[in-house]
């Protein structure tokens, strides 16, 4: 299959599998550039899988990934990840500002340290989320969505093409989240492509320009205005999203 | 704009701690001879010598194991090094560096192994461990049996190898001990933001390009070489405790991890030569449980002393914080039971601002009195001026903070870092204040 410049990533036939049972079966995504895009689909219907297995951090039982036509070994500076943030230990002793210049650590490269430059570039992205009064606070001492801030500056001083952020929404205060939206727009703005895991259906219309729905199959991927339709979204989460949420939230998706 | 770093109080401390240690080590010699009868002959120079570096070394490295949450694996490993320094007995003599290098060599392989069930069984971790901890010890004393029973073997002390025992090193001994040490800690300065970053998020350095696996066998290979550099010193069962110790002390004291790893390495020589020479005054006593007694007396000093984590602070914090919550609560239901009642200054009748704030009402009004912000009438609580004052300001942050909270986006407001009872006044820069308080007098919020 021929791979098109415009697409920020592209991925044919991607199947991972945990034991016997596929996490995720024959995924098929084209994202073209610029695109602010949701993940959404029920509980276990490997999101984070999928994000993982296009940075190559779980092994793949087949498909190929390819950012900007190149496979991940040659794309790496493009890309910039925000993991969950339950997925590390946040009484490790180190700053905020520590934490956003490990962002800068894939670039220096094995062996240099990070030194006024980092500084200044972890500064400015502390800046940006709005912690640069946090910047020597000890990371255990940050409330939740503050450490949600803090990974997604790290993510920023990547300075990436293309972002996977997973769950930055989950468990968030009113404040991060608006912090967080406004990141998005900004870095959608200045014609990045930005993957969001994303749990709340409410938000996906307001927030994000495109949509994937995943149930270890892709159902659907669109723009948000054709594919956030109620029928897809029963494609996945099966009958129940009618009645949790109504033709509202649909009305706001629909075309 | 930018805070400058200053030299904060959690560096000043640790510096403060490490002069002090310094300062009781030299304390130690003279009266060790004085009290305990203690000579610094050659023999105890050396061992201390050897317990000390090889404390550095453990301190430093252990730093790594402690916070991948990996100080059981230390433990089966150095119980794993004990079949390969009899092998390496049997087929070498009792060659220190051929026993270090036997014992490097099982301990190595235990790890491997628990990786390999790890990725082919469902067998737990903590099970993995145990089976390669049981197994490879009981195959290392079964073994040391059998090397007893042989007639010119039967002085070798390989027993040793279990509790440790410090008066069997000699000088060439430690230059071993010192020349392999340095070689870890070197690399250890090399690869320093590659295992930090591995060891805080392996994900984020996987999709960083790189190698977390190597990186992670590599940490693991000097863990590995430190533990076997100890274990004739502390001895297989204890050795772990070498490692950890110092780097749970460590962590009390400080926020950051080349202090916490600087911090461990002194705890370590401490630990390590004073262990080595208490043991040293008499064959009997074995080094290992000796320099484990010292290093955990530093383990429970920090638990309990530290500022900020130790027990004693963090015990004096909850007090003080009680206190702040109960005298802001019992100020503002005095303040709104005022207002209902016609003026600021109304009095509220003790039993009802008991009433309401239960426990903590005491605890508030007795904190509220001594600052002089209420005074106990005949017809109640009456808030003061300064009170008033207080409650005003403190009523108004709060519905600027819930304006904030709704109103940031909108009003284009910088995101800030929120904590409970800060001074909004104070985060916010002027332009930005003076919008909010617009949206206020507005009255956006009631």
């Amino acid at each position: 299959m021929e791979t098109r410049s415009d697409l920020a990533l592209s991925i044919d036939d991607l199947t991972v599998a945990y034991d016997e049972k596929p996490a995720i079966w024959d995924i098929d995504l084209d994202v073209p550039e610029g695109a602010l895009m949701a993940i959404v689909g029920p509980n276990g219907a490997g999101k984070s899988t999928l994000i993982k297995a296009i940075l190559n951090l779980i092994p793949r039982a087949a498909g190929t990934v390819s950012f900007y036509g190149a496979p991940y070994e040659r794309a790496r500076s493009l890309v910039g990840y925000v993991p969950q943030r339950g997925s590390v230990d946040w009484d490790f002793p180190t700053s905020a500002l520590d934490v956003v210049t490990m962002g800068l650590y894939g670039k220096l490269g094995w062996f240099r340290r990070p030194g006024a430059a980092e500084r200044e570039l972890a500064l400015a992205a502390l800046e940006q989320v709005g912690l640069v009064d946090f910047a020597d606070r000890q990371i255990s001492q940050l409330s939740g969505g503050q450490q949600q801030r803090a990974f997604l500056a790290r993510a920023l001083a990547q300075d990436a093409q293309i972002y996977f952020m997973d769950e930055p929404f989950a468990a968030v205060d009113a404040v991060t989240e608006n912090a967080i939206v406004n990141i998005l727009r900004e870095l959608n703005q200045r014609g990045k492509t930005v993957l969001v895991v994303h749990h709340d259906l409410q938000t996906v219309a307001e927030y994000f320009d495109w949509v994937t729905l995943l149930n270890v199959e892709v159902i659907a991927s669109g723009p948000t205005a054709e594919s956030f339709t109620l029928e897809n979204l029963q494609k996945t989460y099966g009958g129940r999203v009618s009645y949790l949420h109504g033709g509202q939230l649909l009305a706001a998706g629909a075309p | 704009m930018k805070p400058q770093r200053a030299l904060g109080g959690d560096d000043r401390r640790v510096w403060l701690i490490i002069a002090a240690m310094a300062v009781v080590a030299l304390l130690f010699i003279p009266l060790s001879q004085a009290l305990l009868g203690l000579r610094f002959t050659y023999t105890v120079r050396v061992v201390a010598l050897g317990g000390s570096i090889l404390g550095v070394l453990s301190g430093a490295l252990g730093c790594f194991a402690v916070l991948r949450g990996e100080s059981l694996l230390g433990d089966a490993l150095s119980h794993a090094a004990l079949p390969g320094v009899a092998i390496a007995f049997l087929l070498a003599g009792r060659e220190l560096s051929a026993l270090l290098i036997g014992a490097g060599i099982a301990s190595w392989l235990g790890l491997r192994f628990v990786s390999a069930l790890l990725a082919t069984t469902r067998i737990k971790r903590d099970a993995a461990l145990g089976i390669v901890l049981a197994s490879w010890f009981a195959f290392g004393i079964a073994l040391l049996a059998y090397i007893q029973s042989i007639p010119d073997a039967s002085q070798a002390g390989l027993d040793h190898f279990i509790f440790g025992q410090a008066a069997a090193i000699i000088e060439s001994d430690v230059m071993l001990v010192s020349a392999v040490g340095a070689i870890a800690l070197l690399v250890l300065f090399l690869f320093w933001k590659e295992f930090k970053l591995v060891t805080f998020d392996s994900e984020f350095a996987g999709a960083n390009g790189f190698r977390v696996g190597l990186i992670n066998t590599l940490l693991s290979t000097l863990i590995v070489v430190t533990i076997v550099l100890g274990l004739q010193l502390a001895g297989v069962i204890l050795m772990v405790g070498m490692v950890i110790a110092p780097g749970i002390a460590a962590r009390q004291w400080t926020h950051k991890l080349d202090q916490m790893v600087i911090l461990a390495a002194v705890f370590g020589a401490f630990a390590g030569g004073l262990g080595a020479v208490i043991s040293a005054l008499d064959r009997d006593i074995p080094t290992g449980p000796m320099i484990i007694v010292v290093a955990f007396v530093l383990v429970l000093i920090s638990l309990t002393l530290a500022p900020g984590r130790g027990l004693i602070w963090r015990r004096l914090r909850q007090r003080q914080n009680q206190r702040a919550f109960a005298a802001r609560n019992t100020l503002r239901d005095l303040y709104r039971y005022a207002l209902a009642h016609g003026a600021a200054n109304k009095p509220a009748p003790d039993s009802f601002i008991r009433g309401v704030g239960d426990r903590s009402a005491a605890l508030g009004l007795r904190q509220l009195r001594s600052e002089g912000h209420v005074t106990l009438g005949a017809a109640g609580w009456q808030l003061s001026e300064s009170g008033i004052t207080l409650a005003r300001n403190d009523l108004r942050n709060q519905r600027l903070w819930d304006l904030y909270r709704r109103y940031a986006h909108e009003l284009g407001l910088p995101a800030m870092a929120e904590e409970r009872g800060q001074e909004i006044a104070a985060l916010l820069p002027a332009d930005a204040l003076a919008r909010l308080q617009a949206k206020l007098e507005e009255g956006a919020d009631s």
